[in-house]
């Protein structure tokens, strides 16, 4: 348990720790999580397709 | 519980256990192997799909099929009179799919590199030679060409495994392999 | 504004419920398990069909069936469900008011609007198209309309959960952060608003092509687009179960998640990569770079794979910690023979771990490997893969959790509770059996969505080892199986509704046992060493199938 209680908060006032408030913010995730798959697979396929050369 | 908020209200300074971190470093490693598999088959593996594609017409690619039969035909088959079409090693191959045939049969030796070139003029169709298992997609306005060496003799079917209407499961090819 | 909601509450949870909520939940969830009904047909008419020697409908009603298979299965009945674990995982969890319940209301409307307009127009035989719609091939127009109402539906109840989110927060009705079940669920959430957003950038330019407004849609672009819908839709399922396996344990055992940074931190990789996925649907197309290819379809370095490894780890981990708890820390399996084998909930969510692990993860990933994408691609493997994972996974945990769901939110008890004991069982079995014998037959080469494997109506002729169609008649088994526990399942549903006896008092939920007792982090040893030990059978068998396919790779003809 010892480690457990080591890992608590100390008060009410100790500050929230960076990664925390990210996990913490649904907003951020949401942004995350559409702008991520939009632009690595959704944006670059579009350029794979139009970027196919026409047939001599 | 998972089902109320954390009882810890900063939770993120928990030290992690150690069955969660022994597992986390055993499935990154599985990660990494996975993914280095796909770029070293590259370089060592022989069989990869070839990204060499063109834009083309149905007719204009049409066209190149008809002068390639033409080019290579030795005899006909079937009650439709389907052409059998014996290129010779290295040469470049048309092959057609369309409802609900692939268009022409073929004549190949083992052992020998052929440039495969492969379209649709109506629907998508799903380019499958039996047995051996190799599933291609075949998309109508685009030409996709690979290089393909068959590695064993025989009678090989070439199913069109992507649905494409009523008469799907009788669009059936045939490549012979000598 | 709060003053005009009316609450319950909950006997069994101590929760207090918005009216609003609890109706929401109530009428999407029984929506779904109707349509589940209606889709289970269609699909056991797919799987006799296919059974060679039965071959029950003829090919235009095969390919009519097929279709509202897929639209039924893979859209309407998990996305009504998934959308009351929205109102669920908000609301209820959150004891918060549910903001603007007639929104709600007219979402619920919207999609089952739609759902039904689907499945009239997929009746009327002019939209067999698949679940998939590739163009150029054509659906009636009204068939793109349905899928739209249904997915504007969907996205109104995504943005109902972020607003009660909101709300919750700014009128304090929790402490901290959000439980872990709610996180999962705006996973979802967050996955499901990328879906919705791919589906309406595909379907619309789709539905004026159909209209003749359009003359030409270029069937590369659609797939790639489209399958930022297609795929990430069974994403959001991918999620939603996950949080519904943290819920199961949560209330059957009061578990609590081992680490909830590890648990988070695995959702944060689902956020980011899982909907890259939709990139194993595209392995085989002409002119796709294989630096496109493989950096999506390995999920961005199998990072999203490595999240579910971990919850594969820590769902069953906090379960033995709970059990540990409770005295049972004999061996290393003490803790999972002393679980509570006889209920549905605990069973059903069990296996569906270990389906969606073992039969569907695992073939997953081998699916989605660029290379060995080529053995395998369109055929019947596939739909093995996704029984697997959205039948074995996702359909057993959600159809578990109503196990438990059910009797809390109506309070009656489920109808012929012996044969719930049963339920989980058969329908892991015969989803189970799909899932292996479709992927056997697939291995041999044998095509999905095709009404006749022995070709008897082609001008040419080939013939499937005989092992083929032997294994696709042990699918048509297995489907009857399946069926045969889905339909013990929406009977005991239906009828617990309707005559199940009411419940009197409360059976409060696990709590969290003895808490203080917790051994972990002591000396050398681990916390759940049962679970340690299951996680690494699992990689063994992971790793040998894996290198098994690419020896089956190494086999075929020379491509370059």
């Amino acid at each position: 348990m010892s480690e457990l209680e080591s890992g608590k908060s100390g008060g009410a006032d100790e500050p929230v720790p960076f990664m925390q408030q990210i996990l913490d913010n649904p907003f951020i995730l949401l942004f995350l999580g559409v702008a991520a798959p939009s632009v690595l697979y959704t944006v670059w396929g579009v350029m794979e397709v139009i970027s196919i050369p026409v047939a001599q | 519980m998972a089902i109320t908020p954390p009882a810890n209200r900063l939770w993120w300074n928990e030290p992690v256990e150690r069955t969660e971190a022994l597992w986390i470093g055993i499935a990154l490693l599985w990660a990494v192997i996975m993914f280095v598999m796909m770029p070293y088959w590259h370089i060592y593996g022989q069989q990869n799909l070839s990204t060499e594609a063109y834009k083309i017409s149905p007719d204009a690619y049409t066209e190149k099929v008809e002068a390639f039969v033409e080019k290579y035909k030795i005899r006909e088959e079937g009650d439709t009179g389907i052409p059998v079409v014996k290129p010779p090693a290295g040469a470049d191959i048309y092959m057609l799919g369309r409802l609900w045939e692939w268009y022409p049969i073929l004549e190949l030796e083992k052992g020998k590199q052929y440039r495969f070139h492969l379209s649709s003029v109506d629907w998508l169709h799903g380019f499958s030679i039996q047995p051996t298992n190799i599933n291609l997609q075949v998309h109508p306005g685009y030409e996709m060409v690979l290089n393909m060496t068959p590695t064993e003799s025989g009678e090989f079917g070439v199913v069109c495994n992507e649905f494409c209407g009523i008469g799907h499961h009788t669009m059936l090819g045939k490549i012979y392999v000598k | 504004m709060a003053a005009t909601h009316e609450y319950r509450v909950c006997p069994d949870t101590g929760f207090k419920i918005d009216l609003q909520a609890d109706k929401l939940i109530k009428w999407n969830a029984v929506t779904a398990i109707v349509f589940l009904l209606i889709g289970g047909f269609f699909g056991l008419m797919v799987a006799l069909t296919r059974w060679p020697t039965v071959h029950l409908l003829p090919a235009d009603w095969f390919y009519l069936a097929l279709t509202a298979h897929g639209v039924d299965i893979l859209l309407v009945w998990i996305i009504f469900f998934e959308m009351a674990l929205l109102y669920f995982a908000s609301s209820v969890l959150l004891q918060s008011r549910l903001p603007m319940p007639k929104v709600g209301w007219f979402a619920y409307w919207l999609m089952l609007v739609g759902a039904l307009l689907g499945n009239v127009v997929i009746l009327q035989g002019e939209s067999s198209v698949m679940f998939t719609s590739y163009v150029p091939m054509k659906a009636d127009p009204l068939f793109y309309v349905a899928l739209l109402l249904f997915a504007v539906g969907a996205l109104i109840v995504c943005f109902l959960f972020f607003a009660t989110l909101v709300v919750a927060k700014s009128e304090k009705t929790y402490e901290g952060s959000l439980p872990l079940v709610t996180f999962g669920a705006m996973v979802a959430a967050i996955i499901a608003v990328y879906t919705i957003a791919s589906g309406a950038v595909i379907l619309i330019p789709t539905l004026l092509w159909s209209l003749g407004l359009i003359s030409h849609i270029d069937s590369l672009m659609y797939k790639v687009i489209w399958w930022g819908m297609g795929h990430s839709s069974q994403q959001i399922n991918v999620s939603a179960h996950v949080a519904v396996w943290y819920a199961g344990a949560a209330v059957v055992f009061g578990a609590k998640p081992i680490s909830e940074k590890v648990c988070r931190m695995a959702f944060l990789l689902y956020i980011l990569f899982l909907q890259l996925a939709s990139a194993h649907h595209l392995l085989v197309e002409p002119g796709l770079s294989a630096e496109y290819k493989i950096f999506n379809t390995s999920y961005a370095f199998y990072l999203a794979v490595f999240g579910s490894m971990v919850h594969g780890l820590t769902v069953p981990g906090s379960i033995e910690l709970a059990q540990r708890r409770r005295g049972y820390t004999k061996g290393l399996f003490e803790w999972l023979r002393k679980a509570p084998w006889g209920n549905p909930a605990f069973v059903g969510i069990f296996l569906s771990i270990i389906i969606f692990g073992f039969v569907g993860g695992i073939s997953g990933v081998v699916l989605g490997t660029e290379q060995l994408n080529l053995i395998m691609h369109n055929t019947i493997y596939v739909p093995g893969h996704f029984h697997g994972t959205v039948a074995g996974g996702t359909t057993l945990a959600f159809m578990a959790l109503c196990y438990w769901l059910v009797p809390v939110l109506f309070r009656r008890e489920i109808w012929a509770p012996k044969l719930a004991q049963w339920f989980p069982w058969l329908f892991g079995l015969g989803i189970t059996g799909i899932a292996l014998f479709q992927m056997g037959a697939g291995t041999l080469g044998v095509s999905r969505r095709h009404w006749d494997m022995t070709f008897a109506d082609a001008p040419l002729s080939y013939d499937y080892p005989a092992a083929a169609h032997l294994l696709m008649a042990a699918n048509g088994v297995s489907a009857v199986i399946a069926s045969i526990a889905g339909a013990i399942f929406c009977l005991q549903m239906v009828l617990t509704l309707l005559i199940g006896k009411k419940r009197e008092g409360a059976v409060p939920v696990a709590s969290d046992a003895a808490e203080g007792l917790t051994g972990h982090g002591h000396g050398a040893g681990l916390a759940v060493p049962g679970t340690f030990v299951l996680a690494l059978v699992f990689l063994t068998s992971f790793v040998l199938y894996y290198f098994v396919n690419w020896k089956y790779l190494s086999e075929i003809w020379l491509l370059s």
